[in-house]
């Protein structure tokens, strides 16, 4: 069972030209900016919009093709959509949400019942069977949406940002959650999301959408590793530049030069943890090497540490200690300076 | 609660009594020694029951045809839509007694479609009960459509799109999910419908005459009576405003009863 | 909210249901007061022929068991657009000459129409004529509320050529679309003189009063009244009676002239 799609698709100014592979028990989460077409993508692929050109095969079966003429409307894709705020109907109860898909495909009311009530005590809210979407907490609403999405016994699940809805304080439990109904279902498994800690948590492989087009792609370790775009950097939270390796420095195409241990010829992408980053208030002695002045632009706390945004001749982010902002007294709009070391700087080929 | 502020409490005040002066000078005026009089005459039985008859039927054929066409000007992208958005909306602008006309060049006899209505089936307007339904559902059709557009463009389009995705063909969605989505604009829409086919005058006594027992309803007595003596009409037209009020009161408790 | 929405259908049934019945019953009603296979006569006739004719169907259906008489009371220019377009009528009774010629001009009249009633204007005051007036010379003062028709209303172009033939003018301060509405602004009090015609005078007795217009002065509206084609042969009868002795009678306690 697998995925196939080459989806060339508009939606307003947006053109989509991105092409997603996937295969059944995998989860591949799509992460991008806001506008970037994942939500669209998912859209497409449940036939809720046209393809322009391309073709979507699920299983070997071709659920669009214009060239071919062919197109299934989404109600005769074997597809289960979980929309963001889950779009529970409002005037049917917990219990008839399930059940509509399997009426829709013909079930007699009894058996469709019979099943609905089967997956709420699967996923644990039975006793809610009777009462109506609006009085669910957000963490129930999205288990009904997906047991609504997943009675009709899909082959391929669409997310789109299942946690979105949620406060922080639910998250992770609902994210664990979602994790393991995620690991029951064998289909093929589409989450979108714009949280970078999601991403990495629910992905075996993550697709990245950057105006329509997939900017990189990749397990969630290989995109840490080497983010191929400044959107990616920072989902990871590395600084990334892009230049010209020299064999031992990088000419940065935003100007400056750096200093590193290792530089192919050619074309390449510079990552540096924001841990790596020294601040100084004088000019530091000793090594003279990548070390250059700047102006603190930000400062924002975050989980025990505070990333310092410095804007000079090469624009980076720092990450310090509380103490350190105090040491320092790191103030914004001050100038500070900045050391990097050679060996903590990563250089691939672009 | 905290206390509302008094401007706003005085203007509403200001409103209320816009509306219930009048109504209360009507029944100041009214001669209530010759009230049972005047209800049991032959004549304000019949303009009674034509009227209810024809603004509940009005009311109903506004639906049945004003709900498929709220449905195509909400969800149906096409052009020349807000040609037609403008045409639904004209029987709202036009003189109800120059709608009159129009539909009597349209329906009557002799009229562009009233010819073939009746060689082919028979079927004349004029003087009919049918004819007075016809003129009020032209005035109030309107009220249903326009009130049940805003609703369903109001409606988030992903209630369709996720019925769509779990196997539901277009017309269950319709059935299933967009109707009893808009149900309470649409019971709006048809008693602000079956109001205005109640207080409906100008059209129906152009397009349907004014018979009595036929198609003379309550205003058309109201002004038939006025042509006779002030005190009748005021009489007829209390009688008008009871059954409205009553009829209006009952719905809205029923229908939206957190209002 | 939710038992509410249940009750939305079993509501709608029971509206629908109302309608049906009062239709059922109506129909009954209708059927018990056609009496045998009687000739119906439907006259179209000007409003402010209302009680008059009123007055001689009652006498002519006693004569004539028969016959029953069906009116259609509306002004004259909507009734020859509704004849027009090609509403069936037997009789139609106009107050004024152009409108018959309409009817004429498009072959519905059945041989000649015939005057026969005519009115006269008169300055119609309050009961008990509180502001002392006596001639068309004294609506000239300003102080007066002077209520007149629009001169597209034909007792409005009269009474502007009445005013002309005496050389007075006057400011009015309202004029009215039809000739009944003078008529009810003097009964509530709203104007203190107006031009009516006579018939409108009697028929609002004991509330208003009239001031004779001389006759140098006065206009005399004409009324014809007609068969029309295809007509009921009962038709006649009707018209025969309204230029009867017996008739001219009536016309003549209704405030009218009879040639």
């Amino acid at each position: 069972m697998s995925l196939e799609a080459r989806v060339r698709a508009r939606a307003g100014s947006l053109a989509l030209d991105a092409d997603v592979r996937a295969a059944a028990g995998e989860t591949v989460v799509l992460v991008g900016p806001n506008g970037a077409g994942k939500t669209t993508l998912l859209r497409v692929l449940a036939g809720l919009l046209p393809l322009s050109a391309g073709r979507v095969t699920l299983d070997g079966e071709v659920l669009e093709d214009p060239a071919a003429r062919r197109r299934l409307p989404p109600e005769r894709r074997s597809i289960g959509f979980v929309f963001q705020d889950y779009v529970l109907f409002p005037h049917l109860s917990v219990l008839d949400n399930v059940a509509f898909g399997l009426r829709a495909r013909g079930c007699s009311k009894d058996q469709a019942r019979a099943e609905a009530q089967e997956w709420l005590e699967r996923m644990g809210i039975a006793s809610y069977a009777s009462e109506r979407p609006r009085v669910l907490s957000g963490g129930q609403a999205q288990k009904v949406a997906l047991a609504r999405a997943l009675a009709t016994r899909p082959r391929l699940l669409l997310l789109d940002e299942p946690l979105a809805a949620l406060d922080a304080g639910a998250r992770a439990e609902v994210r664990r959650e979602l994790k393991a109904s995620l690991g029951r279902f064998d289909g093929v498994r589409l989450v979108v999301t714009h949280d970078p800690v999601e991403a990495m948590a629910l992905a075996d492989r993550v697709l990245v959408l950057e105006d329509g087009k997939v900017a990189q792609e990749g397990t969630p370790s290989e995109l840490s590793a080497h983010p191929r775009s400044s959107y990616i950097a920072e989902l990871v939270g590395l600084n990334l530049w892009r230049g010209r390796g020299l064999g031992d420095r990088v000419r940065l195409d935003s100007g400056g030069e750096m200093l590193v241990s290792h530089a192919p010829v050619g074309e390449v992408y510079a990552a540096l943890h924001p841990r790596a980053v020294s601040l100084y208030r004088r000019p530091a002695e000793g090594s003279p090497r990548n070390v250059w002045s700047g102006r603190i632009a930000g400062l924002e706390g975050e989980g025990g540490r505070v990333r310092v945004r410095v804007e000079g001749s090469i624009p980076v982010v720092a990450e310090v200690t509380p103490a350190a902002v105090a040491e320092l007294s790191l103030i914004e709009g001050e100038e500070i300076w900045v050391s990097i070391k050679a060996t903590e700087v990563s250089v691939y080929p672009a | 609660m905290r206390r509302p502020p008094r401007a706003l409490v005085l203007l509403a005040a200001l409103a209320a009594s816009f509306f219930a002066v009048p109504l209360a000078a009507l029944a100041w005026r009214a001669p209530w020694a010759s009230l049972p009089e005047v209800l049991t005459t032959e004549v304000v039985g019949s303009a009674l029951r034509i009227s209810l008859v024809s603004s509940l039927a009005a009311s109903a054929l506004s639906a049945f045809l004003g709900l498929p066409l709220a449905w195509v000007l909400a969800r149906v992208p096409f052009p020349g839509r807000s040609v037609l958005r403008a045409l639904v909306t004209l029987p709202l602008v036009l003189p109800p007694v120059v709608g009159g006309v129009a539909l009597l060049l349209a329906l009557g006899r002799l009229g562009l479609v009233g010819r073939a209505l009746e060689s082919f089936f028979g079927v004349t307007l004029f003087g009919t009960l049918p004819g007075v339904i016809v003129a009020e559902t032209f005035v109030a059709m309107p009220f249903l459509v326009l009130t049940v557009e805003g609703a369903l463009k109001g409606l988030d389009p992903r209630y369709e799109d996720a019925a769509a995705t779990l196997g539901a063909s277009r017309g269950l969605v319709f059935w299933k999910i967009t109707l009893p989505l808009a149900a309470p604009s649409v019971a709006a829409g048809a008693v602000l419908a079956w109001a205005r086919a109640l207080g409906e005058f100008g059209a129906t006594i152009t397009f349907a005459g004014n018979l009595p027992g036929e198609t003379q309803t309550m205003p058309i007595a109201v002004y038939t009576a006025l042509l006779r003596d002030v005190d009748a009409a005021i009489v007829l037209s209390l009688v008008l405003v009871a059954v409205s009020l009553l009829v209006l009161v009952t719905l809205r408790e029923r229908w939206a009863p957190q209002a | 909210m939710a038992p509410a929405r249940r009750s939305l259908g079993r509501d709608a049934a029971a509206l629908l249901g109302l309608a049906v019945a009062l239709s059922a019953c109506g129909g009954e009603g209708g059927g018990g007061g056609g009496q045998s296979e009687a000739s119906r006569v439907t006259v179209f006739a000007a409003s402010s022929l209302t009680q008059a004719f009123e007055a001689m169907a009652e006498e002519l259906e006693e004569d004539s068991p028969g016959t029953s008489i069906r009116f259609n009371f509306g002004s004259s220019s909507d009734l020859a657009t509704q004849l027009e377009q090609g509403a069936r009528a037997d009789v139609y009774a106009s107050a004024d000459e152009a409108n018959m010629i309409r009817v004429m001009d498009a072959d519905l009249v059945e041989g000649e129409p015939s005057v026969f009633v005519k009115n006269k204007l008169e300055i119609i005051v309050s009961a008990g004529n509180p502001e002392g007036i006596r001639s068309l010379e004294d609506l000239e003062n300003s102080e007066l509320v002077l209520s007149l028709c629009n001169e597209e209303c034909p007792a409005g172009k009269y009474a502007a050529e009445a005013l002309d033939k005496a050389g007075v003018n006057v400011e009015p301060d309202s004029l009215e679309t039809e000739v009944k509405a003078v008529v009810t602004r003097l009964q509530v009090g709203e104007a203190d003189a107006g031009i009516v015609y006579a018939s409108d005078v009697a028929s609002a007795e004991g509330e208003v009063e009239g001031v004779p217009i001389p006759a140098a002065d006065n206009v005399i509206a004409t009324y014809p009244i007609a068969q029309l084609t295809d007509a009921e042969s009962a038709a006649g009868e009707f018209v025969d009676f309204a230029l009867s002795k017996r008739g001219r009678a009536i016309l003549e306690e209704h405030g009218f002239l009879v040639p």
